[in-house]
């Protein structure tokens, strides 16, 4: 039994949030086409100090391109959660912002140790923070979900002792959750 | 409501320039939590915490905070004045707990932010 446990906790976990109206959602995450401009941060690990300048720096350049203020704070709390991530659980990593006419994409890869369980992490209350980051005001367990909420299509994907791959776009003149302007 | 009216219900002492005190504040939220800060608040805020690192500034990049009081006694380091003047950022800080904050400042008409 302890084998067969070994087994499934150390295979290969993903989870993809991609709404039915975001119709291009998982090929645009699988296949990116070659962006505009491209991003690109170092995230080093347990440093608080520095933890969320990159997500400033990606705002504010999207600030400058004129993208409208109300996408701009989903942008920007996304990705401060995801590099807050990194920075709290894992051994460091990069992040990535890829800007296109209609949306960003953005992706971080770190250097480990690797989620258990992706659906576990993805509940809301779910936290395996440790003091330090608790101490910070880290840890509510609402990082995921926090990004899946604000943005137009994710996927993570995850595997315990390997690196944890996340992806996520946020288009620039649809609102949220399917809502679209349209309507 | 005027920060300054905020200052003097909640005898706060100021850590940032007398000017900011002009400033109107629409409306407020408290938590020491930043995924629930993030999470709640629809709209630019006035924020009432006991957190006093550096990611609280950061997050007022990624929310426009409308301002920062820090409850329970709790003071900003000088490192982080400086950072609250280049985002432009009102501070100030009052002895009296989150609660007790929250319910003068709701009492004196200040509503709560969108959640």
């Amino acid at each position: 039994m302890k084998v067969c446990e070994a087994a499934v906790s150390n295979s290969l976990h993903e989870h993809w949030a991609v709404p039915d109206e975001v119709k291009d959602g998982r090929e645009f995450i699988l296949n990116p086409p070659e962006p505009e401009l491209v991003l690109d941060y170092e995230i080093e690990s347990r440093n608080y100090a520095k933890a969320g300048k990159a997500s400033s720096d990606i705002k504010l350049t999207l600030k400058q391109l004129g993208v409208d203020p109300s996408v701009l704070r989903k942008i920007a709390i996304a990705c401060y959660e995801a590099e807050i991530n990194v920075v709290a659980h894992s051994k460091g990593g990069k992040m990535h912002a890829n800007i296109y006419d209609d949306r960003v994409l953005v992706i971080l890869e770190d250097e480990g140790p690797g989620i258990e369980d992706v659906e576990k992490a993805m509940l809301p209350g779910f936290s395996t923070a440790d003091e330090l980051a608790r101490e910070m005001g880290f840890g509510a367990g609402l990082g995921l979900p926090n990004i899946k909420k604000n943005c137009d299509a994710m996927h993570i994907s995850s595997r315990l002792g390997y690196k944890t791959r996340l992806n996520f776009f946020v288009l620039f003149d649809k609102l949220i959750n399917g809502n679209t302007n349209e309507q | 409501m005027k920060l300054k009216k905020i200052v003097e219900l909640l005898e706060a002492e100021v850590f940032c320039p007398e000017k900011y005190l002009e400033k109107d504040i629409t409306c407020a939220f408290g938590s020491d939590l930043i995924s629930d800060i993030l999470m709640c608040t629809k709209e630019p805020t006035l924020l009432l915490t006991g957190l006093t690192n550096p990611q609280v500034v950061r997050l007022a990049d990624m929310i426009e905070l409308q301002g920062i009081v820090f409850v329970r006694g709790k003071k900003p380091t000088p490192e982080l004045v400086e950072m609250a003047k280049e985002s432009d950022l009102p501070m100030i800080s009052t002895a009296f707990t989150l609660f007790k904050s929250s319910g003068i400042l709701y009492n004196e008409g200040l509503r709560s932010c969108r959640i």
